[in-house]
């Protein structure tokens, strides 16, 4: 059959050539920026200010680096997003494990309006609660913390549901059995449950993460002075404040908050891509 | 109430397997309501309630600050509406939300039928036109700045030699939403381009293999076969694209601010305008319900139509 589906005549190269051509083209289209981002981060102001422009830097100008440092407190914004995004992170997949956990495991007669009514959450676009989330943190006294960052955020409905799938494949008989050496729910779940399911939560933390880290319209809203800044609202105010910030600068500041991103992504980006391409099918 | 009714039909303690409410069930109520409240009480404060909140501030006229709110009835909707900014924000909105879609659907979907074949080197190929679907939506909106910039940007690059005039792309009204819009694309296609592709893996190779025996063309391959059994992965992606557009913020806060005079503003942009530059929060709410009545309907139809006109 493998040679009657691809006899390697000459359509056969020539599909070839077109197939890899397509796929090249789009990944330096892909690819372009990342590349630009990253040669215009170590040139000189006067290179960034050639056209045509040129590719690589006659010396590599890393000192754009500690200058782009510089401009603002990026130690104290890479603090406030590893903070704010790493208990996010925590305190959301507790909450999902949770929920997973009693919808998988719990027998409840209205269990499935409970699971209709979180799912339903899920159609509801989070920027619709900006201003009553906003109200909301004021009078709880939340705006400017990392609460307020954080807890508007750790509902869970796409991981609930992922885990809660997940619960659902492993054997009865193993919970049955840790109910017979008197395990009770919680640590059924810590135990038993939730490790698991550690493949697909690996790929939720990492997700999470990645999420939070990216996120700006909140941040943005519920922070209102610098030392509260993440690393996304921090970078679009420096270069609103400094008027007069080179490309250089900028592209070396955009770069501090992309490397924990980019890094993760290389080390993980299989696990990544194949669980959203799962996920997304299944949900 | 259950409980009491069977305990006088069957006095005896510990007989009582079959009544309505063992010990058992109402542990396992109690620990299940246990187990679901933080998320519930989450949701709750933060998802649901401001839903009803928004409906609420809509009717009143407030600067978010002042103690008290001033109830207009529907004058926030009246003002909304014969706002010739809020029929430009909507146009802009759609005109991005639909762009967007069709641009960025068919070229990952001609990606993902690439893909598909047994070539070499996919996960390469994969990983790199995925690579911006994680990427700091902010760091992309600063590096497409420094593309789109009119004297030393890499755009110029290719258009300068076609012998065309490089625009100032976010500077002039007419190319600002065209920038943005290209930008949303580049980040998007490579989530697209993996569910298709996943969409294609569940399409069986039976299928193909029988109309190869029939001797069926490629191209009939693709309409007869793929793109029918494709539509379920077809009309999710469209609708969450949709959606998603409609939802668009980081991409124009950074590179446009909405400008210039509006003509890149969107929804969401414009409501965060509203409620926290210009603290209009009761106007803002009633746009935030708009958005959200928008985005409910859009999720009901494909709801209705997933069943109807999708192929399984």
């Amino acid at each position: 059959m493998e040679g009657l589906l691809h006899r390697k005549n000459f359509t056969w190269y020539i599909g070839r050539f077109f197939t890899h051509a397509i796929l090249i083209l789009a990944s330096i289209i892909i690819g372009l920026p990342f590349l630009w981002m990253i040669t215009t981060s170590i040139k000189s102001p006067a290179e960034v200010s050639m056209f045509p422009p040129i590719w690589w830097p006659e010396t590599v100008r890393w000192d754009n680096f500690s200058k782009a440092w510089s401009l603002a407190p990026f130690g104290r914004f890479y603090l406030n997003s590893a903070i704010t995004a790493g208990t996010g992170v925590i305190l959301e997949v507790m909450v999902a494990a949770l929920s997973a956990y009693a919808f998988a495991r719990i027998r409840f007669k209205y269990s499935g309006i409970f699971f209709m009514v979180m799912l339903a959450a899920m159609m509801i676009p989070s920027q619709v609660a900006l201003i009553p989330n906003y109200v909301v943190l004021k009078h709880l006294g939340w705006i400017n913390t990392y609460k307020g960052i954080v807890i508007p955020h750790v509902s869970s409905v796409f991981g609930a549901f992922l885990l809660r799938q997940y619960f659902l494949t492993v054997p009865g008989a193993l919970y049955d059995a840790a109910e017979m050496d008197g395990l009770g729910h919680f640590r059924t779940m810590l135990y038993i449950a939730l490790p698991l399911a550690r493949p697909v939560l690996g790929t939720l933390v990492l997700y999470l993460f990645i999420s939070k880290w990216n996120s700006y319209l909140w941040p943005l809203i519920v922070t209102n002075t610098q030392n509260m800044r993440t690393l996304p609202v921090g970078l679009a105010m420096v270069r609103s404040a400094e008027y007069a910030i080179g490309p250089e600068h900028l592209m070396a500041a955009s770069l501090f908050v992309l490397v924990p991103v980019l890094f993760i992504y290389f080390i993980a980006q299989k696990q990544l891509i194949e669980g959203i391409a799962a996920g997304a099918v299944k949900g | 109430m259950a409980v009491k009714r069977d305990s006088y039909i069957m006095p005896t303690r510990g007989v009582g397997v079959r009544r309505g409410m063992t010990i058992r069930t109402r542990r396992d109520m109690f620990t299940f309501l246990l187990f679901v409240a933080p998320n519930f009480i989450l949701l709750g404060v933060f998802v649901f309630w401001p839903i009803l909140y928004s409906l609420i501030l809509s009717f009143f006229k407030w600067n978010m600050i002042a103690p008290k709110k001033t109830f207009i009835g529907f004058q926030n909707y009246q003002s909304l509406f014969s706002d010739p900014v809020f029929w430009q924000v909507t146009r802009n909105t759609l005109v991005l939300a639909l762009a967007t879609v069709v641009v960025k659907l068919s070229i990952s979907l001609v990606l993902a039928l690439e893909m598909n074949t047994d070539i070499r080197g996919k996960s390469f190929y994969r990983a790199i036109i995925f690579s911006p679907t994680f990427t700091t939506s902010v760091a992309v909106a600063m590096v497409w700045s420094w593309i789109f910039d009119p004297h030393f940007g890499l755009l110029k690059v290719f258009i300068s030699p076609l012998g065309l005039r490089a625009p100032d792309w976010l500077w002039e009204t007419e190319y600002s939403l065209p920038a943005v819009i290209i930008v949303l694309i580049w980040s998007g296609i490579g989530y697209d381009m993996v569910l298709f592709l996943a969409g294609l893996k569940n399409i069986p190779r039976e299928i193909y293999d029988a109309a190869l025996v029939d001797g069926v063309s490629p191209w009939q391959n693709f309409i007869y076969i793929t793109f029918p059994l494709l539509s379920p992965t077809t009309f999710f992606l469209t609708i969450t694209s949709f959606i998603g557009a409609l939802k668009a913020f980081d991409i124009i806060a950074i590179m446009t601010d909405g400008g210039p005079l509006n003509s890149s503003n969107v929804f969401v942009y414009y409501l965060y305008q509203n409620a926290f530059q210009w603290f209009k929060t009761g106007f803002a709410s009633a746009l935030a319900l708009i958005l959200f009545i928008l985005i409910m309907a859009i999720t009901l139809v494909q709801n209705r139509l997933s069943r109807r006109w999708v192929h399984y």
